[in-house]
Formats: C-alpha cells, sequence, structure tokens
C-alpha cells in the first residue's frame, strides 16, 4: 500500500498536526515504506481468530461511586500555560 | 571500586555497622555524575538538594532504630517518562521541557516507601518512542562502553545510568523492548515483568496495552528486591493485576536441575549477528552445565510481530498522545488565532519527527476505511503470537535467545531508516505482545561491546526468570563495569 502526499495532509489534520513542505514528503516516503512492511500481515488467514486488545482478559473495571479527594485547583493549574480565575484560558471559540 | 559495586546486602550491613552512610550512597552517586555525566549525558535533571535531604532523614532513621524499607538508602534514577512530584518529568520532550508533576507515581510513591533515594530524572527517546536514545529531544544519550555507540532505548538513560555507576539501581519502562534492549547493549541486568504486575499510574502512557515499568540493576539479586519493592495491585491503574506476590529474593536458588528450556530457532537463525548467537550458545552449554535441558522450538509467527507492534503500539500512542493540546500543560505556541490553531501549532512545535511519524501512523491506522485492514487485522495477528508461547511454555519452563539480533550501533548509522531502525526490536517486540515477562543479563562481548541473553517466562511466573538468570550470573564472570 503506497501512500500520497494528500493522505499525509489528510492524516495530519485528523492528527491536529500542521506539517512543513518537507516534511510532507519525509512522512509520504518513510509511511508508505512501513505500510507495504505491513502488508506482510495480509498473509496470514486470520477470519476465525479473535483479536486482542490487552493480554490480561478485564473488562469494565469497575468502584463504588464514591466521593474521593480531589486536587486542589492550584495545583491543577500548576502547568496551565494560561488561566483565568480558576480555570484553564484558550483562545475564543465562539465570536 | 566504588560504593555501587557493594552487594546489597554489604551496604545495608555496612550501614547498620555505622560504618557507612546514605548521605555518603547519595554524595558518591552526584560524584560520579558530576565527574562524566558530561560524557554519558544520562541524566536530564537531578535531585541534589532533595536527595541530600532525604539521606540526612534516612541517617537520622538509622540512629533512631526505625524500620528499615528494602531499597533503604540505595541512590536511584527513574526514567523521565514516570511523573515525580515537583521533580521536572519532561519525557525526553520539549513539550513538557517545564512540566512540574502535581502528583508521584506509584512506582515513585513505592520507591520512596522502600526508603530509595531518587536522584534524578534519566534521558530517553521522545515519549519513549526508539531504540537508541537519539531521539531524545535534549541530548542523545553515549554507551559507556564506547562513547561513539548508542546505549539503545528507549530507557538508555536508565541503562547508561548503571553501567557508568551514576545510580544504585534504575527504574526504565518497555513498551516493545525499552528496557531489556538498552540493558543488552549497556551489559546491565533489565527485566521487563509481566503486563499488569507493577503499576503503570503515573507512567506517561505511549501504547496502554504493552506499557511495563521494571528495574535496571547491574545484578540479578538486585533486580529481585526492586521487584518486590514496586510489584502489586493497584486500584489507580485499572490493567494492574490482582495476583499474589511472592518471594522474589527468595527464589534466587541457584537451583536449576530438569529445567526445560526452549530456544526458538526463529532467535538464532537469519539477521542474528553470529557472534551474538555464539555467545547465546556458550550461555547454554553453562546452563546445560548446571541441570538444564535445552531443546530448539518454533515460534512461527515471529515475523510478523515487528508490523503487528507498530501498527498496535502507533495507534494507542495517537490516541494517548492526543492529550498533549497545549491546554491544561506543556507547552502553548505563542499567538494562535484560534483554538485549532493553537492545538495543530503546540503539537507541531511541541513533537520532534519520530512522535509525528508515529502519531501519523497511527492516526492512519484507526482511520475510517483503514481500521479493519490494519488495526483489527494486528490485533488478530497479536493472537497468534500469543499463542506461539502459550504453545511452547506447555512443554517449557523458560524460552531463551539473544535481547536483540546484533549488539550497539554507532550513533547516527541509523537515523534516515526508521524501518531498519524498528528490526533490532526484533526478539523484543514478540514478548512485549505475548505479555509475559523477560529479562536480559550480561552473557559476553562482540567487538568489545556487551551481549544480552534474553530468558522469558510464562505470565507472573518472574521467580524462574529471575531464578534461571540468577543461576547464570553465578557461574560466569559477564558482569563488568566499562572503564570511563
Amino acid at each position: 500500500m503506497s501512500i500520497n502526499i494528500n493522505d499525509v495532509e489528510h492524516v495530519a489534520k485528523l492528527a491536529r498536526l500542521d506539517l512543513s513542505e518537507q516534511e510532507k514528503e519525509m512522512f509520504t516516503a518513510q509511511l508508505s515504506a512501513i505500510l507495504k512492511y505491513a502488508e506482510k500481515l495480509k498473509e496470514l488467514d486470520t477470519d476465525d481468530v479473535e483479536p486482542t486488545t490487552h493480554v490480561l482478559h478485564l473488562s469494565n473495571v469497575m468502584r463504588e461511586d464514591e466521593v474521593h479527594e480531589s486536587l486542589p485547583i492550584e495545583k491543577v493549574l500548576r502547568n496551565a500555560p494560561d488561566e483565568e480565575d480558576g480555570q484553564f484560558k484558550v483562545p475564543a471559540v465562539l465570536e | 571500586m566504588t560504593l555501587f559495586d557493594l552487594s546489597l546486602n554489604e551496604i545495608h550491613n555496612r550501614l547498620h555497622a555505622k560504618d557507612l552512610a546514605v548521605t555518603d550512597l547519595v554524595a558518591q552517586a552526584f560524584k560520579t555524575i558530576g565527574e562524566q555525566d558530561d560524557k554519558i549525558q544520562a541524566y536530564l535533571t537531578l535531585n541534589e538538594e532533595g536527595a541530600t535531604e532525604s539521606a540526612k532523614a534516612l541517617d537520622e532513621k538509622l540512629v533512631s532504630g526505625e524500620a528499615r524499607g528494602l531499597l533503604f538508602g540505595l541512590p536511584v534514577g527513574v526514567k523521565d517518562n514516570i511523573v515525580t512530584e515537583g521533580l521536572r518529568t519532561t519525557c525526553g520532550s520539549q513539550f513538557l521541557k517545564n512540566y512540574d508533576p502535581i502528583y508521584n507515581a506509584t512506582v515513585a510513591d513505592k520507591l520512596r516507601q522502600a526508603d530509595a533515594v531518587t536522584i534524578g530524572k534519566l534521558n530517553m527517546d521522545e515519549f519513549a518512542m526508539g531504540g537508541s536514545n537519539e531521539n531524545s529531544s535534549f541530548a542523545p544519550v553515549r554507551n559507556p562502553w564506547n562513547l561513539d555507540y548508542v546505549p539503545g532505548g528507549s530507557s538508555g538513560g536508565s541503562a547508561a545510568a548503571v553501567a557508568a555507576g551514576e545510580a544504585y539501581f534504575t527504574l526504565g519502562s518497555d513498551t516493545g523492548g525499552s528496557i531489556r534492549q538498552p540493558a543488552s547493549y549497556c551489559g546491565v541486568v533489565g527485566l521487563k515483568p509481566t503486563y499488569g504486575l507493577v503499576s503503570r499510574f503515573g507512567l506517561v502512557a505511549f501504547a496502554s496495552s504493552l506499557d511495563q515499568i521494571g528495574p535496571l540493576t547491574k545484578n540479578v539479586e538486585d533486580s529481585a528486591y526492586v521487584l518486590q519493592a514496586i510489584a502489586g495491585y493497584d486500584a489507580k491503574d485499572s490493567t494492574s493485576a490482582k495476583v499474589d506476590i511472592p518471594d522474589y529474593v527468595s527464589a534466587l536458588s541457584g537451583e536449576i536441575k530438569g529445567l526445560k528450556i526452549a530456544v526458538p530457532s526463529e532467535y538464532i537463525g537469519e539477521g542474528v549477528d553470529p557472534e551474538v548467537k555464539q555467545s547465546i550458545m556458550d550461555a547454554l552449554a553453562v546452563l546445560e552445565g548446571l541441570g538444564a535441558e535445552w531443546e530448539e522450538v518454533s515460534l512461527p509467527h515471529t515475523e510478523y510481530a515487528v508490523a503487528t507492534y507498530y501498527l498496535l503500539a502507533s495507534s494507542e500512542a495517537s490516541s494517548n498522545l492526543a492529550r498533549f493540546d497545549g491546554v491544561r500543560y506543556g507547552v502553548r505556541a505563542e499567538n494562535p488565532g484560534n483554538l485549532l490553531e493553537l492545538y495543530h501549532q503546540s503539537r507541531s512545535e511541541g513533537f520532534g519527527d519520530e512522535v509525528k511519524r508515529r502519531i501519523m501512523l497511527g492516526t492512519y491506522a484507526l482511520s475510517s476505511g483503514y481500521y479493519d485492514a490494519y488495526y483489527l487485522k494486528a490485533q488478530k495477528v497479536r493472537t497468534l503470537i500469543k499463542r506461539d508461547f502459550d504453545n511452547v511454555f506447555e512443554k517449557y519452563d523458560v524460552i531463551i535467545g539473544p535481547t536483540a539480533p546484533t549488539t550497539a550501533f554507532k550513533l547516527g548509522s541509523q537515523l534516515d531508516d526508521p524501518l531498519t531502525m524498528y528490526l533490532n526490536d526484533i526478539l523484543t517486540i514478540p514478548v512485549s505482545l505475548a505479555g509475559v515477562p523477560a529479562i536480559s543479563v550480561p552473557c559476553g562481548f562482540a567487538s568489545g561491546l556487551p551481549v544480552g541473553m534474553q530468558i522469558i517466562g510464562k505470565a507472573f511466573d518472574e521467580q524462574t526468570v529471575l531464578r534461571v538468570a540468577h543461576a547464570f550470573e553465578q557461574n560466569t564472570n559477564h558482569q563488568q563495569r566499562p572503564q570511563l
């Protein structure tokens, strides 16, 4: 499977990445090579094989819905690039 | 000869006899780091003040005769993707260059409860993506055996620091080989426990179905002690396993008579350096001399593991790394016009090439129209790879082979070719996909660089893995230190 520069641009948009022209060319070539290598998996018949999501066979680990202590707001905001009135601040979403 | 060449028991005896103080051990770490870490570049952040304070508190404990933890006084370096409250944690990324964690990872709490002293945070490939440490966005770590060579990755700082005597032991994390491969390249012992044995709470997530924290140490006994201190169920990690924790140290009996060893033909065949293979064959002869038996077996899906891994790990990473958006922590682009630009620009400026490459690959594999062909297909092949291991473990106690097909390679030699770089992990990746434990122990040298033997065990059977590694170590002399 070979991918072209349009595919790379589409995926970059989905992944919220801006790529330079040089990066787009590099990733087109490198991702094509990696995906070509991954074609190998098609050699295997997996029609009757269950997928493994992870090895422990856990599902829906539940806990009681109890109130626990949470982190103080000042701590939570300690690494915020911008904040105001105890909240994370970002550029306006709506005009 | 430094204090770090003493065994854990020797250190504890000398501390007890007041012949040594914890402050001496901590001073030793910072002295060695000061003398040589500009060459190795293993550390990203030092905790000199905090460590000295902790050491003094522990020395007071010695005087008052209070109960002492299992790792009392031992200087530990922690891989920089394990969050440590108040101690900068960068994941080797510019994105988190000023990140100041607001809580401790469970393993960081456990180290403190065991009375170990955290001396600093260790360099790594950015977000643990890489096998050479050249993807650190700060500086590449150098191999203490030869500074022109890579230390392996992604826990390259963790392995190099132990080899160079810059910590008594370290913690690393392993997703596809990131503890074992650098341990092999640097000539130290690296253990990847069974998936779920050690809590991942506070480990910055890369591929959540594979990530596991483990120790890097200068010998197997230390590995058993550290595992004892960090293993166990944690309610804060929903994938943590509810299993009883055995006594790992008492498992080191030296006895392996009648042990059944499987040697996969795929692990000693094409692509494996002849000198590496010879070291493994010599090691098997040693184990045979101790009463073990070995036979060649097949893990037939080995050749599919690398493709499976890169699809699954990158898919999981593309999802996990979505949290780095410049809103709550990490870098934010200077003047974004709107919220969408803020996401785009912050991520593009903050991530390096390998991280972008894997996010792109994972996003593609999960995207509409390709999910079945790539992601789901890889999950199904993962089942086949796991079955290979299940089948072999019906008849054998452990599986043995090299940790990596070659010894360390030269800095810069594989940078332009990600696929070749990925293939260095061909012997560690299948083990990660199967979720079983494995240790890398030094078993010789090839062209002056260390070779590692990988001993793979059944799920939650770390005791056997450690016992075999220890028996081998006790009957050989491969625990050497580089001259720096």
